[in-house]
């Protein structure tokens, strides 16, 4: 009886810690990226938000109507000239993949920016800068950093306001598109490269 | 069946005990993550940035719309579809040291498939998008642990009979991506504009129901700076 008790008991301590080592307690749903080789180098990704669907957030200084409703943004003077939106981000597929956020504040102080982060929860994060000024109809910017896998990518982000057609048939006024371009920013060594350094340190 | 009872009875207590004795090493494992962050003994000047962690006192604060924790304001769009179902979006006015409000923050926060209860890591990976209109604006991207905040709040309310918990808590939340455990933060424009910075995210609770979430706690976001940068409302010292 002892015997078997104890015997339970390892079997408890070893298919406790066997559990926690092999099933994972999280699993995030995945879906495919859809991603093309750019013409000059490096790849490219496709994401659109449709407005209004996909707008969650909607934060201004004096704005007659708050989005969502019951919303209370902050009516401190410093936030004069900052607007910040929210939105679930959809890839070429129209399928939610993930949420991002958009920057744009213009004052004395700091000038006029317009930012993106996009959040892709299986993937990582984007942080992009834009230029303020419209060029053909849109922004373009570069991609200043990120994480998990862009964390070891550069490349640039582009915004572009897309309208519906005039039926309106999916209900939306239009989309922001946004094209991100990746390069990669790991600096690979040559063997010939590597060559000098090692003979010196011997 | 009448024959094998007197042998499986013992074995199963034995297991329901060493599965016990597995969960209890795991929950008071002494060499969990410190609470310490590098830049607590760093010697730059760093800017403190807090904000409430409460979601219903938050902007905005949306989730699956099926968690404990309701989203803010009530009628605010759900994350109900797969791919982001396990992330929350906060959205929060940050303060400086004397409470007043210098910019507004977007928090992204998902749960990580690097969590590895084995090893006391519940991991948390998120990004923060932060405007500080009179400074510049800045991207943070960290690993976060939420182990000692699970063990130490949030484990205690579900076992208190009034599904709360009361005290006095602060804990570190960042881990990485730096080697020190630091988040890595990029600025974005003004006195930022191109920089490469570090920063540390810091929790602190003194109460939280297992029904409707955390009822009253802060965060603390502290950023080193460049040596070479001037001092500015907000900042303070280390």
């Amino acid at each position: 009886m002892i015997k078997l008790f104890f015997s339970g008991v390892i079997i408890g301590v070893v298919g406790t810690i066997a559990a926690l080592y092999y099933v994972p307690a999280v699993d995030q749903a995945r879906e495919a990226s859809v991603i093309t080789v750019a013409p000059n180098g490096g790849n490219a990704e496709r994401f659109h938000v449709n407005i209004p669907g996909d707008r969650i957030m909607l934060g201004a200084q004096g704005r007659a109507t708050a989005l969502p409703e019951g919303m209370l943004w902050p009516e401190d003077s410093v936030l004069d000239g900052t607007q910040a939106e929210l939105f679930k981000l959809r890839n070429q597929r129209d399928v939610v993949i993930g949420v991002a956020s958009r920057f744009a504040v213009s004052n004395s102080d700091i000038g006029s920016v317009v930012e993106w982060v996009v959040h892709l929860p299986a993937r990582g994060s984007l942080f992009a800068v834009l230029d303020p000024a419209m060029r053909d109809g849109g922004r373009d910017g570069v991609l200043r950093g990120g994480t998990g896998e862009f964390s070891e990518l550069g490349g640039g982000l582009s915004e572009r306001w897309v309208a519906a057609s005039a039926d309106g048939a999916d209900g939306n006024d239009g989309r922001i598109e946004l094209v991100a371009s990746y390069v990669s920013t790991r600096v690979q060594e040559s063997p010939d490269d590597a060559g000098p350094a090692a003979e010196t340190d011997e | 069946m009448k024959i094998l009872l007197p042998f499986l009875l013992p074995l199963l207590l034995g297991i329901v005990c060493g599965v016990l004795i597995a969960a209890g090493a795991l929950y008071f494992n002494p060499i969990a993550m410190g609470t310490l962050s590098p830049l607590a003994v760093s010697g730059r000047q760093q800017v403190v940035l807090n904000y409430s962690a409460v979601p219903g006192e938050a902007i905005v604060f949306t989730n699956d719309g099926e968690s404990r924790t309701a989203p803010q304001p009530s009628k605010v769009s759900q994350l109900w579809e797969a791919p982001i179902r396990q992330t929350t979006v906060l959205v929060t006015a940050l303060k400086d040291h004397q409470g007043s409000t210098v910019g507004v923050g977007v928090k992204f926060s998902s749960l990580s498939e690097a969590t590895r209860l084995l090893n006391n890591e519940a991991i948390v990976e998120s990004a923060w998008h932060i405007a500080l209109p009179r400074q510049g604006t800045l991207q943070i991207g960290q690993t976060e642990n939420h182990w000692n905040y699970l063990r130490e709040i949030v484990l205690p309310a579900y076992w208190n009979a009034a599904d709360s918990w009361k005290g006095n808590w602060r804990g570190l939340l960042s881990s990485g991506p730096n080697a020190l455990g630091t988040a890595r933060v990029y600025g974005g424009s003004g006195r930022y504009a191109g920089t490469l910075l570090e920063a540390a995210e810091y929790l602190s609770a003194t109460a939280y129901s297992a029904r409707t979430g955390p009822v009253a706690a802060d965060g603390q976001l502290v950023i080193e700076l460049p040596q070479d940068q001037t001092r500015v409302a907000g900042d303070a010292e280390p």
